[in-house]
């Protein structure tokens, strides 16, 4: 059913327009001089002033690989980063454990590691996902870079900006 | 030296100096002013990155646009398609020749040509400005640029009307259509905006106030109209038309429809302060023939005034939203039309009492 809105009778004074424009020009003109006599709140000037010191630990910034106490690097290469992420940024290459060493055969280690950074959605499901606690989103935001292949973090740097982190999730060290 | 050839010289350097120290460096400045006009009414800061406050904006603005690629649409018709931005630009250029924009200096009139036509010329030029949108909506063969087109030559023919109109009653006042006389005539009788100045106890002049003022506000908002700025920005329409009659161009070709807005708008500034604001008269600062001092006092008070219209241009544009098409069809042709006209009748009969 169609309904007829009744649209309100303006009288005499309201149909000049002219009354309401001038009200509508005072008021932009308030706000041009609280702006140049520096009484408005304007919005923060980003290069130069950073929110960074307040941003919440849950802030969820660019992921990285972490190390624990040991200083080994804490993924294993299980891949299920790489599965779940919904863009498919994560590229990992698993590499087997040298046969000297004390870990061997029973853990694997990412020969590379590489998210790309254009894709990464920044949604934290590689963080939830790794059962290492390997992977972690951090605070970093300002992502750059003049190249595609710039935008790529590989292990190195994604182990630079992850440091150290400790967790609860020990790797195998301790029970063996 | 002949009469002829100083005549020449002079005019040569006025052109110069009044061309690109002037008009061209204010335009770029009024696209600055007008960013931060809007940042200002907005609660913005507007550009402040490049130079102090942003001051070089306009210059890196323009380096953007000259490395933009210049594209041509394969269906545009090429010729008009380049053509059209010219005639965008060049009659609100030319329109400024015959505005005197000081007195005098050193003896020489401030003023590019003044020709006993002034205020013809000023309408017969501009509307022509309506040809480079028209074109360039047309030969842009594309649906937003044509409706734009379409847009701007309705509402350039509603209004040309009571902008012709509502200029009468100055030119019953002042007797001639020269642009020097109207200011000469300011002078003399006060400025048209408030004639009662200097001649406080008669009362028709207090009388001519309100069909003046009448006058000004019509011209003004037929100004508006004609240099397509908001409110009675409908041939542009960035929201229906994403960007009307401009919607195919780019780099300068895009940049000079922006300059010829700009300059437009100066140009209709100069016209209003010289028609309603005493041109470069400021009551206590006498003429050019008193020193060369005086002279360049002069044309720093017009173009101070020329400012302050134009500021107050930016500012209606950033408070009111669009007219609708119909709206704007019915306030040109019910409203202003009409109002125009009655004025004429009041002003010519006031006319015999102050004379
Ligand atoms: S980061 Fe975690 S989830 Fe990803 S491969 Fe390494 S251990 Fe597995
Ligand atoms: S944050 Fe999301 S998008 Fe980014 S790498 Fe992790 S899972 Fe992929």
């Amino acid at each position: 059913m169609a309904i007829t809105v009744s649209r309100p009778k303006l009288n005499w004074r309201e149909r000049l327009y002219l009354p309401a424009i001038v009200a509508g020009l005072a008021i932009t003109f308030k706000h041009f001089k609280n702006l140049l006599l520096g009484r408005t709140k304007v919005t923060m000037q980003y290069p130069e002033q950073k929110w960074d010191g307040n941003l919440p630990d849950y802030y969820r910034g660019a992921p990285a690989l972490v190390r624990d106490e040991d200083g080994r690097v804490r993924c294993v290469a299980c891949q299920l980063c790489e599965f779940i992420c919904p863009p498919r940024a994560i590229k990992i290459i698993p590499g087997e454990i040298d046969s000297t060493d004390r870990f061997a055969k029973v853990e694997k280690y990412p020969e590379a590691f590489d998210i790309d950074m254009i894709r990464c959605i920044f949604c934290g499901m590689c963080e939830e996902v790794c059962p290492e606690q390997a992977i972690f989103l951090r605070k970093d935001y300002a992502i750059t870079g003049f190249t595609r292949a710039d935008m790529v973090h590989h292990k190195e740097k994604l182990l630079e900006i992850g440091g150290v982190m400790h967790g609860v999730v020990l790797k195998w060290n301790k029970k063996k | 030296m002949t009469p002829e050839s100083f005549l020449i010289i002079t005019s040569l350097l006025k052109i110069v100096g009044i061309l690109f120290i002037v008009i061209l460096p204010m335009v770029s400045y009024a696209v600055y002013a007008e960013r931060k006009v809007s940042a200002a009414i907005q609660d913005r800061l507007g550009p402040n990155r490049v130079g102090p406050a942003g001051l070089l904006q306009p210059i890196a603005d323009m380096f953007k646009l000259l490395l933009k690629e210049d594209f041509t649409p394969r269906a545009a018709n090429t010729f008009y398609y380049w053509l059209a931005p010219c005639l965008a630009v060049m009659p609100a250029i030319i329109t400024i020749a015959v505005v005197p924009f000081g007195s005098t200096l050193f003896g020489v009139p401030m003023v590019i040509a003044d020709v006993n036509v002034g205020i013809l010329f000023v309408f017969a030029i501009a509307s022509l400005g309506v040809y480079g949108i028209v074109i360039g909506g047309w030969a842009s063969n594309s649906k937003y640029p044509f409706l734009g087109g379409i847009r701007s030559s309705a509402q350039m023919l509603s209004y040309e009307l009571s902008l012709g109109l509502a200029v009468i009653p100055v030119f019953l006042l002042v007797g001639n259509l020269r642009l020097t006389s109207v200011v000469r005539y300011q002078i003399e009788h006060g400025w048209f905006i408030a004639p009662f100045i200097g001649d406080w106890t008669n009362p028709w002049k207090w009388l001519l106030t309100i069909p003046m003022i009448v006058s000004f506000i019509v011209f003004t908002i037929a100004i508006f109209a004609e240099t397509n700025r908001l409110p009675f920005d409908l041939p542009e329409a960035e929201q229906e038309l994403a960007g009307g009659y401009n919607t195919e161009y780019s780099s300068m070709k895009f940049s000079l429809y922006f300059l010829g807005e700009y300059a437009a708008m100066i140009t209709g500034s100069a016209v209003i302060v010289t028609l309603f604001f005493g041109g470069w008269h400021l009551p206590g600062i006498p003429d050019g023939s008193h020193g060369w001092i005086f002279g360049l006092i002069n044309i720093a008070v017009f173009f101070a005034k020329v400012a302050i219209i134009i500021f107050f241009f930016m500012w209606v544009r950033w408070t009111l939203p669009r007219f609708r098409y119909d709206q704007l069809m019915r306030l040109g042709w019910l409203f202003f039309f009409e109002i125009a006209l009655v004025n004429i009748f009041v002003v010519a009969a006031i006319v015999p009492f102050i004379q």
